[in-house]
């Protein structure tokens, strides 16, 4: 009787386990099979490169181009503001940081990973478009805005993934820089921080991920016009909030053509995701 | 060497390694990039959580006064936008993703731990699924709830679609954090109980999971912040109905999305700043019960 219950345990325990590989399964099914056959209608190239998107045109036009280069401008943005923020800050708080002072910022950083996306997009549009429109002149909805607010919220991810691969430098290569007469802060970044390289990068990938599938936020900051920006003033439109943006009332054509913009997004995050493994487990290597 | 002694040589090597501020002060006139490297670190550091300050103290002075008695009326009408229908629907979101995902999420761990042989194929091919599913962005996770719960299944927009999509979501972060507490459980508290007579079922849920509850309850505490938070994945899953639900099929709104369509729509924003501070004071909470959880771990550990 035990004997039983051990081995059906056993079995409920694996297929727990196996469940996470049944909703990678199932997520890429559905969304590949619902997606794939718009592409094939309104033709591949035609739907990547198309640089026109009218879904209530006659006839309609499904180009998702402005908006890929739109997620990628803001990506672009956010990672140029965030990541020296972010790195420096790792530092501090793995090689400057006192521990009493340690016990507030870490908690605060915390925070800032935990504070809802579109709080965030509501704080974006209270306070960085008039900052913007005043400052920089426009309307204060574009990749600037969006950038700026999407580099805060990638902050707390390359903080803490950074921090901890500065933190699993061995210490003997901080001493001996010491030892050889530099500074504390020369020690740290020229033998610590150069040592810790492929942890931090990993934490700039996870940090690019966050930003190209990041919605709510964006779409309340961002103005969301389907044109290709001209300037960092320009408002644009990502991917992500092409999805929320039209599927409430989409049918057909229309409705399979944001799914597909759904597969483009996948896909992108799937190479970034590929990306972060290899440059996480090159790290574990050395 | 007696305890004195030592003492006395940790002193010793403490007092070559201290330097004394004129020291500092003069090896940083010596070599200014390094003040200035300092000086760069701190700065950066400063903006982080002068940024995150900033951002609470604004909506926390410009919300509070919005916390109005109509806010938290009973039913909601396009008039008050009441956010009580929200937050009673959050709840019940939360609770239906925890019973769906955190049993799943504690077994799959359990699994991975104590029953997967080493170097089993297997093992990193579930590691790696976890991690691509925490990788992927809400929206996605939300089309796909769209096209799996409400379409394909007819669920309809309704709680419990909203609920498993949220659960498949959490399932990494709960794996994760439920893995790093059994693996923190020493090998000697199994080995006890094995010589005890105990079988590996009865040690697993007798001996190991309740020394690692605390971390447990840190990974759960954490997917609630996110159950919270998320808005993208429940819009075409879960829906934008503003009313109680009467039962799990019913489409309901949850408080971030209240939020997004209170600011979206532009006509509420006095609204949108009541809601924004109780998200963030309910996310306040949410992070102070979790890192306290683990607290409690590293206490029990240590």
């Amino acid at each position: 009787m035990r004997k039983y219950k051990e081995k059906i345990m056993q079995g409920v325990f694996l297929c727990a386990a196996l469940v996470s590989i049944a909703a990678v399964a199932l997520i890429c099914l559905f969304l590949f099979v619902n997606g794939i056959p718009a592409m094939a209608k309104i033709g591949v190239f035609d739907f990547l490169l198309g640089t026109k998107w009218a879904p209530s045109n006659e006839p309609a036009s499904y180009g998702i181009w402005p908006m890929i280069l739109g997620s990628i401008y803001i990506t672009a943005g956010a990672v140029i503001l965030g990541v020296p923020i972010g790195i420096m800050t790792a530092i501090f708080l793995s090689r400057f940081c006192p521990k009493k002072l340690y016990r507030v910022i870490k908690p605060a950083i915390d925070l800032l990973a935990g504070i809802p996306s579109v709080v965030y997009g509501f704080f974006g549009m209270v306070v960085l478009v008039p900052f913007v429109r005043n400052t920089f002149g426009g309307n204060g909805y574009g990749v600037l805005t969006a950038s700026i607010l999407l580099a805060i919220m990638i902050l707390p991810t390359i903080i803490s993934v950074s921090e901890s691969a500065v933190n699993a430098v061995p210490n003997s290569y901080y001493e001996g820089a010491l030892a050889l007469g530099a500074t504390k802060e020369r020690s740290v970044f020229s033998a610590v921080v150069p040592a810790a390289k492929s942890g931090i990068l990993a934490g700039v990938v996870l940090g690019i991920g966050r930003a190209i599938g990041e919605t709510m936020a964006v779409i309340l900051v961002a103005g969301n016009s389907t044109i290709i920006p001209d300037s960092i003033l320009s408002s644009v439109r990502t991917l992500t909030a092409n999805i929320v943006m039209e599927m409430g009332y989409a049918t057909d054509l229309h409705r399979e053509a944001l799914i597909a913009t759904g597969v483009v997004l996948f896909v992108l995050i799937l190479i970034i995701n590929l990306l972060f493994a290899v440059v996480k487990n090159k790290g574990v290597e050395k | 060497m007696t305890v004195r002694n030592k003492s006395v040589l940790t002193d010793n090597i403490r007092a070559i390694n201290t330097t004394s501020f004129k020291q500092r002060v003069l090896q940083y006139k010596n070599h200014p990039s390094s003040f200035m490297l300092l000086l760069l670190v701190v700065l950066c550091a400063i903006v982080t959580v002068g940024i995150l300050l900033f951002l609470i103290a604004y909506i926390l002075v410009q919300g509070v006064p919005n916390l109005t008695p109509e806010l938290f009326s009973l039913e909601y009408t396009s008039d008050n936008a009441s956010l009580m229908p929200a937050l009673v629907n959050t709840v019940f979101m939360t609770l239906i993703s925890l019973i769906i995902a955190v049993p799943l999420g504690i077994f799959a761990a359990i699994y991975l731990v104590e029953y997967a042989k080493r170097g089993n194929k297997l093992v990193s091919v579930i590691r790696m699924m976890a991690e691509t599913l925490s990788g992927i962005p809400s929206i996605v996770y939300g089309l796909f709830g769209m096209l799996f719960f409400v379409t394909t299944l007819q669920w309809g927009n309704s709680l419990i679609a909203g609920a498993c999509t949220l659960a498949i979501m959490i399932l990494p972060l709960i794996m994760r954090t439920t893995e790093e507490a059994l693996n923190t459980v020493p090998n000697s508290f199994r080995e006890g109980s094995f010589g005890l007579g105990a079988g590996k079922l009865r040690t697993v849920f007798r001996v190991i999971l309740p020394t690692a509850v605390p971390g447990i309850l840190s990974g759960v505490i954490l997917a609630i912040g996110r159950i919270v938070g998320e808005s993208a994945a429940l819009i075409y899953t879960a829906g934008t109905i503003a009313q109680y639900p009467k039962n799990i099929m019913m489409s309901a709104r949850t408080l971030s999305v209240h939020m997004y369509l209170c600011t979206n729509e532009g006509l509420h924003t006095s609204q949108a700043y009541g809601t924004a501070v109780v998200l963030l004071i309910l996310v306040v909470i949410i992070n102070a019960l979790s890192s306290w959880a683990a607290k409690k771990l590293t206490q029990k550990m240590g």
